[in-house]
């Protein structure tokens, strides 16, 4: 077993902030750019990456002893099918108007980089419990970055949230347009940048007083 | 050397296979003929009779099987061996057309309903679906597929034009072998739903495939290009042109030029995003803006150019 080294709260945290996946970690980020054009394509989207993350993450921390290390690749692969394939089939039967928009994205789940990466790095080496909680926090993480591009592209572009008119007037129709999310997405991380570096040039001007 | 020989045997193999596309015996040609008609060719002369009456043709696109297209004349030439069908409205020659013949008779003897489809001119349409793939439908630009790839890769020139080149012959071997897969095997026992942990499988053996070919028959491209063939494994790119080709129902051919142009168009991407890159990390840019969100910005501006392309069509 792994050394423990942080504690549960930190572990959990850790996927929303520190290790964010979208704006920290950049990585899956066809759907972020792709499907983010309204809220509720975005909390569907996160809801389903946290519903695999959950039971794939699980069932690798269930069966770690029992997956030679040559072959875990295929075998994460394998796992993440099948959990794809069952939300797939849910949001075709009870979203079909969203599904419509989502379908492809919903089905590459499956090579998204971080899941993959949470299983290697985190559900291999630890019990069941923490690596619950590290999927959570991953895939709140991922869900509040979705929530976050879809809430701003959809209430500049179309002047609505989840479809009830806030503004009544369209701001910026260019933010429905799929490539806005790219910009979208290079000023938030600049914000971000930005943020950071003046956080620790404070840091680090107290430090000197001291 | 023997490998490669079995498995171009195979591949040409499976191509005579496939060409076999409409598979009707009593009709052998459909095509449009000017901008609202389409002529069908039998094998046989048809009666006269059967031929006049016009509710024994029934025309619809293929994507809204409910919407019939109106039926303004039908023309029976005079070796009888071919009919014209006029429509009240110009066709919309991009979409393909089905159409249902009923109970073809033929010298007073009934040849049965016919379900035909009747597409574009078949090398055009290929060249077409290539060019569409490659820029109108630019997995990159377009798609928003690949990212992960495009953002890490794009850094170096080299390093992008070897990932492209990897990505193509990946896709066009994956394509051929997961089409016969899905056509041969998958619809005919109705096992479609499970078509996501078959292709990832079959992507994964295809990349063995070609990295075990490649390291004995040309070790020095090897060293150049197999660090890239782990890293398409785990592309979503890559399981978007399978996924792609399910959904459209593509035929073989087909297929193939929706692997070939999607992995152009994923070099393409990747080579001009190299080139700004390059250019990129010798300008001054703001602190807070360098690296990554530089890269989002340059890429939203190529995404607006690439919408240009939209509504392109060769033939």
């Amino acid at each position: 077993m792994a050394i423990q080294q942080k504690t549960n709260k930190e572990i959990f945290l850790n996927g929303i902030f520190n290790e964010n996946p979208i704006f920290r970690l950049a990585l899956s980020m066809c759907p972020a750019v792709a499907i983010t054009t309204n809220l509720l394509n975005g909390i569907l989207m996160g809801v389903s990456v946290i519903f695999v993350q959950i039971c794939a993450n699980s069932t690798i921390a269930l069966l770690k002893d029992y997956i030679h290390p040559r072959v875990r690749l295929p075998i994460y692969s394998l796992t993440l099918a099948t959990y794809v394939t069952v939300i797939d089939l849910i949001l075709s039967a009870y979203f079909p108007v969203a599904y419509g928009a989502l379908g492809l994205f919903i089905k590459l789940i499956v090579v998204f980089t971080f899941i993959t990466m949470r299983l290697d790095v985190f559900a291999r080496k630890n019990t069941v419990f923490p690596t619950f909680l590290d999927a959570m926090g991953m895939g709140l993480g991922f869900l509040w970055g979705m929530m976050v591009i879809g809430g701003v592209r959809e209430l500049l572009g179309s002047g609505t949230l989840l479809g009830y008119d806030i503004l009544g007037f369209k701001p910026m129709l260019f933010f429905v347009l799929p490539a806005s999310g790219f910009f979208i997405i290079g000023f938030m991380m600049a914000i971000f940048n930005y943020t950071e570096r003046i956080y620790k040039e404070k840091q680090s001007k107290r430090r000197i007083p001291a | 050397m023997k490998v490669i020989k079995y498995a171009i045997i195979l591949i040409l193999i499976g191509l005579i296979c496939g060409c076999n596309s409409t598979g009707d015996r009593f009709v052998l040609k459909s095509k449009f003929q000017s901008k609202d008609s389409i002529t069908i060719t039998f094998a046989g002369a048809v009666d006269d009779q059967w031929a006049k009456n016009k509710d024994n043709f029934i025309v619809y696109e293929e994507p809204d099987p409910d919407i019939r297209l109106i039926i303004k004349d039908v023309l029976l030439s005079p070796d009888k061996k071919s009919v014209e069908i006029f429509f009240a409205e110009p066709i919309n020659k991009t979409v393909p057309h089905c159409l249902k013949l009923k109970d073809i008779s033929s010298d007073g003897k009934s040849q049965g309903t016919h379900d035909i489809t009747v597409k574009k001119f078949y090398f055009g349409n290929l060249i077409n679906i290539l060019v569409l793939t490659m820029l109108v439908q630019n997995i990159i630009f377009v798609k928003y597929l690949g990212l992960c790839i495009y953002l890490g890769i794009s850094r170096k020139r080299a390093a992008a034009i070897g990932m492209g080149f990897t990505f193509t012959i990946v896709s066009f071997f994956s394509s051929i072998m997961i089409w016969f897969v899905y056509q041969k095997i998958l619809i005919p026992f109705h096992i479609n739903f499970i078509q996501i942990i078959v292709f990832v499988g079959l992507i994964s053996l295809t990349v063995q495939f070609v990295d075990t070919i490649l390291r004995k028959v040309n070790p020095v491209l090897f060293k150049e290009f197999g660090i890239y063939l782990v890293l398409v494994v785990s592309n979503c790119a890559m399981l978007a042109i399978p996924l792609l080709i399910a959904a459209n129902n593509y035929d073989l051919f087909e297929s193939i030029m929706v692997s070939l142009g999607g992995g152009l168009g994923f070099l393409l991407a990747l080579f001009l995003m190299s080139c700004v890159q390059e250019r990129l990390s010798l300008s001054p840019i703001p602190p807070s803006f360098k690296g990554m969100p530089a890269a989002f910005i340059m890429t939203g501006l190529f995404c607006l150019a690439f919408m240009g392309f939209s509504g392109m069509a060769l033939f």
